[in-house]
């Protein structure tokens, strides 16, 4: 029995600006666009368009879907869940497991470990997992450059399955890299200490170990997507792991989207879903600050030949630039 | 009374997480000890060069924090003079068996910066500037970008010329296993590096590190003796000096140290100076007297310096610049840089024939100079 992705579902906001606007060193970190939700937007409106498109996309019943998991640093409230807002909205009745993950931006593949584990104990015939945010930077941060908004929500089975799960992996530690107290608007971080000690040791170390564990190699993957806080950190992993451009290329929406935090690595996922050829195995390591890595090998099976496929460069084709002074207004900061 | 150095001993230098300043001492110290073959309790003093940690830790009393860490029950002292802070330990170290008040000494030095952001760093390191130069947001970039402005403007010389020290650093740091850049880079490089404050560009300042260094000081005959000795000062402020373009503190801390030695620049076979900035080893090449002044960059961009060319070796080890600046740690890393070097222990960067070295360790623009020199003794 196989338990893996059985369909998928994408949000990118319609606007975005060009970074380099704020800052030049914008192009130094590899960014060349960052989405920007609207005024009426929040993680929990994104979370709802990507979970209405993973359904409609794979014609599941939401009455057999018996987990929503949310995995969000932007939640609207500190105490009230998101994923019963979400699955109130998508007709989901009231016989269904929820929660509200956060470890930064792995939250959501952390919940994609828990859908499909429970799956496969037949605890549930499906769960939806939905990774969203409208990610914070102080103005004026470097992280501003590469704060992004997006959501994505993946819809985890063992009918129909495009994508088995072949085996997943996690690292965790207590590492201050990045973090955000209660009451703060705006994450803080640790400069330089975000790199070397905090995402490559854990996404190296996690992508390392589940290669070992699946006894398989760099070469016997089709495609690897890395989480993606710029367009430097995940070129770099894939290059000391050994991974060739035409592996990590096709995966790098963070070249159009900046970094949306929760929803980056499965974004990725989802470009790479959308030209995926069957029988392609594919390489996800998730990073969340504080810190982990959770390392996803998939292998895509026949049926995603027949998945109706194309929304996401559709939701890319449909943008606008807008200029600085809209992202002031819409930051507050003016 | 002679003053030999018997024990080295020094971390890799570069962005170490994992290192805290306990540990880093212990390292340096433990490597130190071993060669000088000789236990933490044969040492009757310890001095200790540390300029950041009550700023960005919160915690003084540094000699007998290093004192702990290594497991040491004498006495301590702890030497703060910025950026000169190890050298000018390395100096108390040496009164100290000088006057016969100790017979064995340890000196180390030792910095902790990279848990701070840059911002903190940056402001933390203005601890070392006036009053006046932080009031009016002055940053060390900007106070040697000044020097560097008016050397150019005085002197008719260009960026590429100063650029030429980074580059030869950087070679002689590619040598060095325990620099924190290997990398060998060129002009271009330097030029093409971003701004970080006109005219001095990111590939011309030195690094911010961690790392440790430690001499074991005694008194007697042994292979590598501290022949000179030489401390200069000068006024805190950059605006208050007579010129800014050389700097008096190190011509009389090295008139002092030549006098002492006996000998004079041309037995200088290898010199550790302080280029914090490109443009510091270029002036220090003239106030040491290799150069006129307003003719050192010409000459390093010629050459000068090189290690495989003719004549002196400039900062053999990588200097600030390629093998890094923790910044308490690099006076006493320079001591033993030249005496590896004279005991003919530095493989790939060795200088050839080297018998008198030269350490040159300066703190903020200027204002406080300290030289040493060393001299293979079992001629």
């Amino acid at each position: 029995m196989s338990v893996g992705i059985v369909g998928y579902g994408v949000y990118v906001p319609w606007r975005f600006i060009d970074p380099a606007r704020i800052a030049p060193q914008a192009r130094r970190l590899g960014l060349l666009k960052k989405a920007l939700a609207d005024w009426d937007e929040d993680s929990i409106t994104m979370a709802v368009e990507a979970g209405r498109s993973a359904l409609l996309q794979t014609n599941v019943s939401v009455d057999d879907v018996g987990a929503v998991y949310i995995g969000s640093e932007s939640p609207p409230y500190a105490v009230n869940p998101s994923s019963t807002v979400v699955a109130d909205i998508l007709g989901m009745g009231d016989a269904y497991r929820a929660a509200d993950l956060q470890f930064a931006c792995k939250a959501a593949t952390a919940g994609l470990q828990m859908a499909a584990a429970e799956v496969a104990q037949q605890h549930i015939p499906y769960g939806l997992v939905i990774g969203t945010d409208t990610s914070q930077a102080r103005p004026g941060d470097p992280l501003e450059l590469s704060a992004g908004a997006a959501a994505v929500a993946v819809l985890v089975g063992k009918k129909n399955v495009i994508a088995k799960i072949e085996g997943t992996l996690s690292v965790s530690s207590d590492t201050p890299d990045f973090w955000r107290r209660e009451h703060e608007r705006y994450p803080s971080h640790g400069g330089r200490f975000t790199g070397k000690p905090a995402y490559f040791q854990h996404v190296i170390t996690a992508a390392k170990r589940l290669m070992e564990k699946l006894r398989v190699k760099p070469e016997d993957f089709a495609y690897v997507v890395f989480h993606m806080p710029n367009g430097v950190f995940p070129v770099t992993a894939a290059q000391i792991l050994g991974f060739s451009e035409k592996q990590y290329l096709p995966g790098l929406t963070v070249k159009e989207v900046g970094n949306p935090y929760s929803a980056s690595a499965l974004l990725g996922l989802v470009a790479i879903m959308e030209r995926a050829k069957p029988k392609q195995r594919i390489l996800m390591v998730a990073y969340g600050s504080g810190a982990g890595a959770d390392a996803v090998a998939f292998k895509t099976t026949p049926s995603i030949s027949f998945l109706k496929r194309g929304s996401l460069q559709k939701m890319f084709l449909k943008r606008k630039e807008v200029d600085i002074e809209t992202y002031l207004r819409n930051r507050r900061i003016q | 009374m002679k003053v030999s150095v018997t024990g080295t001993g020094m971390t890799p230098f570069g962005e170490l997480w994992n290192e805290s300043v306990e540990s880093l001492a212990r390292t340096a110290v433990s490597e130190a000890l071993e060669e000088a073959q000789c236990g933490i309790g044969d040492i009757e003093l310890l001095v200790v060069g540390n300029m950041l940690l009550q700023q960005l830790e919160g915690r003084a009393h540094v000699g007998q924090v290093v004192s702990q860490a290594i497991g040491y029950q004498g006495p301590s002292t702890h030497v703060e003079a910025a950026c000169a802070s190890g050298g000018l330990a390395v100096r108390q170290g040496l009164f100290a068996v000088r006057s016969g008040l100790a017979k064995r000494v340890l000196v180390v030095g030792v910095e902790k910066m990279t848990d701070a952001g840059s911002g903190e760093i940056t402001r933390a390191l203005m601890a070392a500037g006036s009053e006046d130069e932080q009031m009016a947001g002055a940053t060390f970039p900007s106070l040697y970008a000044l020097m560097m402005l008016e050397y150019m403007e005085t002197y008719g010389v260009s960026e590429q010329e100063i650029a030429a020290s980074a580059v030869k650093n950087h070679l002689h740091g590619s040598f060095n296993p325990l620099a924190q850049f290997q990398n060998v880079i060129s002009v271009k490089n330097v030029m093409r590096s971003p701004l970080v404050c006109d005219p001095i560009r990111q590939l011309m300042c030195s690094p911010v590190s961690d790392g440790a260094a430690a001499v074991v000081l005694e008194s007697g005959d042994g292979n590598v003796e501290i022949v000179g000795s030489g401390h200069g000062g000068d006024t805190l402020s950059l605006a208050a000096r007579k010129s800014r373009v050389s700097m008096r503190a190190t011509r009389d801390a090295a008139a002092q140290a030549f006098g002492e030695a006996g000998v004079s620049i041309e037995d200088v076979n290898l010199a550790e100076l302080h280029d914090c900035f490109s443009i510091a080893e270029v002036v220090a090449v003239e106030d040491l007297g290799w150069a006129k002044f307003g003719k050192g960059a010409a000459l390093l961009s010629k050459g000068f310096g090189r290690l495989l060319g003719d004549g002196v070796v400039i900062n053999s080890s990588g200097g600030l610049k390629a093998c890094g600046h923790p910044v308490g740690a690099t006076g006493v890393k320079q001591l033993v840089e030249v005496t590896r070097q004279l005991l003919q222990k530095c493989g790939k960067r060795q200088v050839q024939h080297a018998r008198v070295g030269l350490t040159h360790n300066v703190g903020g623009t200027g204002a406080t100079a300290v030289v040493h020199i060393l001299r293979r003794t079992d001629e």
